[in-house]
């Protein structure tokens, strides 16, 4: 007992001396970050180069789950005491935190001309640099293609509408005993792209919300049906509550699923867990009557206004967006490129894997075939609250606690409930 | 106790004079002040030193807090400090308590706090019961002169250690769809039970999994009331040949009864305040069958992307208030029972 | 409490010899039966767990699981660089034989015959199982700590258990003895207050207690996570229980000799106590080490975090890695055990004689 008290006094100690002598060293920068995969490592690399080059600099990478990127995050940012720089997801949403770092970058063009519609998402009142995409993300099915060979099923071809693709792994799942025929991720934002695809507008004429329509409603009414006739299982959906993410790829890798509609991110996780042990295969997305899309999407880096060393947040930014750093970061942690001109094709993904290869391809090459619709609602800043409030009620009438019109009245009131919150400020 | 005790002195000793001498002295050092104040404040005054550092902590963290909730409550925005909210009166009350139908939360404007409070209320009737019921047997049994009681003791109590997370996190692996229950279940030629799919099994494992993390600590204060009644009483019963039940029912209970009445409190209190464990284990499904009273609080305040404190605040306040009312009603019935 | 030596009688007639009898009682069956099923209900899960952390990513997502943990065979074959899985497959011919696989297209894989690796062979994957052997996914362990500052996050953790230990032990055992030595105005409205505080979930007051931390000027530091739930009313009613069974003879006479209150307070009601501070002591670090949600919300720098932040951080958004949450799961319990067994005895005869009464 008497060791251990040495011991703390002097491990606070030397913590104390630490954080003083870092203090008037150097500048300091924080970033805030959480990982889907070795996105972290990758970019440490990164800023031990920056630091490298820029020894009176030094950045931490401050790694927390990504629930406190979603939940404190805000509240610290709030309270004014955030990071310089974070990895955030709710990009409109925060938008009144961020630092306009054009004052701080040695060359503004060069952002506009790679990252010219993604700003508008980080800024979607003003003209304002911020950050760029450390992923675009593309929502979009994967099939287990090895399924459908077994089963002797065609696959449905470019085209195909979701009920071509119902009708299709229903067949494979039942000759093959499958138990999901039929996945989807319990999320708004994965809801919406075929919303869209069957004719959604999401806004009124004025440009304000107004998520129920007959496209929503199409929609809606289908995964309402398919919920009740065994296409998709209850257990995603059903079993958890409001606006909770779950996915179903630890069923689809463990080849108890057929279709799984989820998106790009999903890649490097498939090629790592999958393998080659079946043929998992991205399609694209499934037509609805107005368009055949999916949503984009994904997380920025973004600075933060509230930091005290703002010049050598943009000489860390100009850094880590150059084309070669970001072809790098986005290669070896197979993310679809953020920046246009790597999107057309500059980015040697770190992977020899046919069919991780194959699933980058296809889902790079929906992005020019997005609704101007999808791209106009990942870029409205409340889109949260839509997409919370659509998967959250449609899952209630889909394990019955309502049916689907008390749903959609309940949708477009818990929006404009929210929405007139906030008018308050 | 004689299966226990042996070989735990020495270390203790050992222990205690390791610890002994920094305590002592820092507590020698503080002596001297501490003898001063005494000296100008008087005996009488000095129950408040002692209290003031704990009181201190308390006004901090604990009593400004809730001024600062209770001026949440009165305010709207998403605005985190209370200089920037707008005061809205009693607004944020008036919405939880804005319903067509009371009883019917689908007609409410906020119907998940409504469900919430259901939710609770069903959860506590069953919880509270059978915690007490199964702690009340598990003391009984262990009260009992059996083998290795200090081991099984312990093994009831090892539960309680855990923190919430970790118990939601471990019995979600054992109930998922390829969970080792399941696996059991097709082993003996029955089919998978999707459990979190089904409101009534959710809310059974929601319980079950809460009895199983907290019962050892109420088995362990009704262990306490138990070995407090005098042996000779036993002892005098069984001379005049009284039946086992009739002993349970005129020395037993009546004897346990005020630890009974620790045990049913506190097992309210919290089973009101449940989250984290059934926030992990079920996400509050399926649909908002296991929504609770807390995690709507939690997810109005925090997790939409307009983190609503005024409403969270004005819900807590209620919540404090049934609380307050439930625990008082709960007292007060007992006290007439007793002198009844 | 007088219990026979049970050392002295064989195991047979220590099970069947009860309440005087010598024949087994329905109700010894019943009270064993009920203890087994206990032991099983209380550890077999934690067990469990354990055993899981072990698994491969593809190990995990078995049915029906595999009891142990299990590794697919990799055999070096001549004329490939990388091992090979291996498999065991049912010919055509009727007979099995383990062949390794070179690589899987569509719903068919090529194999070799180890022994025989000059001629491929083509076998449908629906007549192939893997050969595993025993083995233990170290790398759920290492790759994480290898990946986090594990020392920096357990010291953190160590320091926060430890010094906000010590500082509930403190004030609460002097507050305890405030309202449990003297009679004074206001001692009932106190106790009365500390029961009420009792009700209040954390949860729902973290938002102002994050706003009065950071006026304060303790965010991202470790004081954040010590002093706030220092003042604990259930540690203050438990000491105070137990201070009130104190004899006041003995204080009576200390005050005789001219002891100050202090005194009193330090050299004779603590130490007669030590079995209630000890029940405080464990709860306390129990509650200290396994806190997650308020660490998370003011602790946002890396070289502040506790174990429990920097571990929970492999929950990304889009991807919950079993294998890694699982495997940290059981670090975080390690200590939880130790305490477990070294402490036991004090928890139950601790709080069994606390004064719950």
């Amino acid at each position: 007992m008497t060791f251990d008290f040495g011991k703390l006094l002097a491990t606070t100690a030397v913590a104390a001396s630490l954080m003083v002598s870092s203090a008037f060293a150097e500048t300091e920068l924080r970033m805030t970050w959480y990982n889907d995969g070795n996105e972290g490592e990758v970019m440490q690399s990164l800023l031990d180069r920056f630091e490298a080059a820029n020894p009176d600099i030094s950045v931490t990478l401050d790694v927390v789950p990504y629930k406190s990127i979603i939940e404190s995050l805000p509240i610290q940012l709030a309270a004014g005491e955030g990071p310089d720089l974070a990895r955030v997801t709710d990009l409109g949403g925060l938008n009144k935190y961020y630092l306009d770092l054009a004052p701080h970058l040695s060359d503004t063009a060069y952002w506009e001309k790679s990252f010219g519609p993604f700003l508008n998402w980080l800024a979607p009142d003003s003209d304002q640099i911020s950050g760029f995409m450390t992923q675009l993300t593309v929502t979009g099915p994967y099939v287990n293609k090895t399924l459908f060979e077994q089963a002797e099923v065609a696959m449905p071809g470019d085209g195909a509408t979701w009920d071509d693709w119902a009708t299709a792994v229903n067949k494979v799942a039942k000759k093959l005993d499958i138990p999901i025929p039929m996945a989807w991720d319990r999320s708004g934002h994965r809801v919406s792209g075929p919303a869209i695809a069957m004719g959604a507008k999401m806004f009124n004429a004025e440009g304000k919300p107004a998520l129920v329509d007959g496209g929503l409603k199409e929609m809606a009414q289908l995964l309402y049906d398919w919920h009740q006739d065994g296409t998709m299982s209850k257990e995603l959906w059903g079993s958890v509550s409001g606006s909770t993410y779950l996915g179903a790829n630890e069923d689809f890798a463990n080849a108890k699923v057929v279709m799984y509609m989820s998106g790009s991110w999903q890649i490097p996780q498939f090629a790592d867990k999958i393998g080659d042990a079946f043929d998992w295969w991205a399609v694209p997305a499934p037509c609805g009557a107005a368009a055949c899309t999916g949503m984009p999407g994904g997380a920025a880096l973004v600075a933060m206004k509230d930091t005290k060393h703002p010049a050598e947040v943009g000489k860390l930014m100009d850094f880590l967006a150059q084309e070669e750093n970001l072809a790098e970061f986005y290669g070896k942690t197979l993310f679809i490129p953020g920046h246009l001109k790597l999107a057309k094709g500059g980015v040697k993904f770190a992977t020899d894997d046919p069919r991780a290869k194959h699933a980058l391809e296809t889902f790079s090459g929906a992005v020019p075939t997005i609704s101007p619709v999808a791209f106009d609602l990942q870029g409205y800043k409340n889109n949260r609250v839509m997409f919370n409030a659509l998967i959250s009620r449609l899952n209630e009438a889909i394990v019955g606690e309502m049916t689907l019109d008390q749903a959609y009245e309940r949708m477009e009131d818990d929006v404009a409930k929210q929405l007139a919150e906030k008018e308050r400020n | 106790m004689s299966d226990s005790s042996t070989n735990g002195d020495g270390f203790g000793d050992r222990a205690k004079a390791a610890a002994g001498w920094p305590v002592m002295v820092s507590f020698q050092a503080l002596n001297y002040p501490l003898s001063a104040i005494q000296r100008i404040v008087g005996i009488q005054g000095m129950p408040w030193i002692f209290l003031l550092p704990n009181l201190a902590f308390f006004g901090i963290f604990v009593v400004i807090p809730l001024f600062i909730n209770f001026a949440f409550s009165l305010t709207g925005g998403t605005e985190l400090f209370l200089g920037n909210r707008v005061y809205t009166g009693t607004e944020q009350y008036g919405f939880l308590l804005e319903c067509e139908t009371f009883g019917d939360p689908i007609t409410c404007r906020e119907d998940r706090f409504w469900k919430g409070l259901y939710n609770t209320a069903i959860f506590i009737i069953f919880q509270v019961t059978f915690l007490v019921l199964f702690s009340l047997i598990t003391a009984l049994i262990l009260n009992q002169k059996i083998r290795a009681r200090g081991f099984f003791r312990a093994v009831f109590f090892f539960p309680v250690l855990l923190s919430p997370v970790v118990v939601a996190l471990i019995w979600k692996w054992i109930l998922l769809r390829d969970g080792i229950l399941n696996a059991f279940l097709v082993s003996v030629g029955m089919d998978k039970i999707l459990f979190f799919v089904s409101p009534e099994w959710s809310m059974f494992w929601a319980v079950f999994v809460s009895i199983w993390a907290h019962m050892g600590f109420y088995t362990l204060i009704l262990l306490a009331g138990l070995q407090a009644i005098q042996p000779d009483l036993y002892e005098a019963a069984e001379m005049d040949g009284t039946s086992k039940e009739r002993v349970f029912w005129r020395i037993t209970m009546p004897l346990l009864w005020p630890n009974l009445l620790v045990v049913l409190v506190l097992a309210l209190i919290k089973g009101v305040q449940i989250f984290d464990e059934v926030f992990v284990l079920t996400g509050g499904g399926p649909g908002t069958a296991t929504q609770f009273i807390v995690q709507y609080i939690y997810n109005t305040g925090f997790t939409e992307q307009v983190q609503n404190f005024g409403l969270a605040s004005a819900a807590s306040v209620v919540l404090g208030v049934v609380l307050f009312v439930l625990t008082i009603t709960q007292l007060a019935v007992t006290r007439a029972r007793d002198n009844g | 409490m007088a219990e026979t030596s049970p050392q002295t009688r064989s195991l047979a007639t220590l099970i069947t010899t009860r309440r005087g009898g010598d024949r087994l009682h329905w109700s010894d069956v019943f009270t064993y039966t009920y203890l087994f099923f206990g032991v099983l209900l209380m550890f077999g899960p934690v067990v469990w767990l354990v055993l899981s952390s072990f698994k491969t990513p593809a190990g995990l997502i078995e049915f029906p699981p595999t009891f142990l943990p299990l590794g697919q065979i990799e055999v070096k074959v001549e004329g490939y660089d990388k091992p090979l899985p291996l498999f065991e497959v049912d010919m055509e011919d009727g007979t099995t034989k383990q062949l390794a696989q070179v690589r899987r297209i569509g719903i068919v894989s090529q194999m070799v015959d180890p022994k025989n690796p000059g001629e491929k062979i083509k076998v449908p994957i629906n007549q192939r199982t893997k050969v595993r052997e025993f083995r233990m996914a170290l790398e759920n362990y290492t790759d994480p700590l290898e990946r986090f500052n594990f020392v920096q996050f357990l010291q953190n953790s160590v320091i926060v258990t430890v010094v906000a230990t010590l500082v509930t032990l403190l004030i609460n055992s002097m507050a305890a003895y405030g309202l449990s030595i003297y009679e004074f105005r206001g001692r009932n409205a106190i106790m009365l207050f500390v029961i009420c505080t009792l009700m209040i979930p954390i949860t729902v007051i973290l938002v102002p207690v994050y706003l009065v931390v950071t006026q304060m000027g303790m965010i991202n530091s470790l004081w954040a996570v010590i002093l706030p739930g220092a003042a604990t009313p259930t540690g203050v009613f438990l000491l105070r229980q137990y201070m009130l069974t104190i004899p006041k003879d003995l204080i009576e006479a200390a005050r005789m000799d001219n002891a100050s209150e202090w005194t009193i307070y330090a050299k004779i009601v603590l130490p007669l106590a030590m079995p209630a501070i000890a029940v405080l002591a464990i709860f306390s670090i129990m509650w200290r080490w396994n806190e997650f949600l308020w660490p998370l919300i003011v602790l946002n720098r890396s070289e502040v975090y506790t174990l429990q932040v920097g571990l929970n951080a492999f929950q990304g958004e889009l991807d919950v890695q079993w294998h890694y949450i699982l495997a940290m799961t059981v670090i975080t319990l390690i200590p939880v055990v130790v305490v477990f067994t070294f402490l036991q005895k004090f928890i139950t005869t601790g709080i069994a004689s606390s004064g719950m009464k």
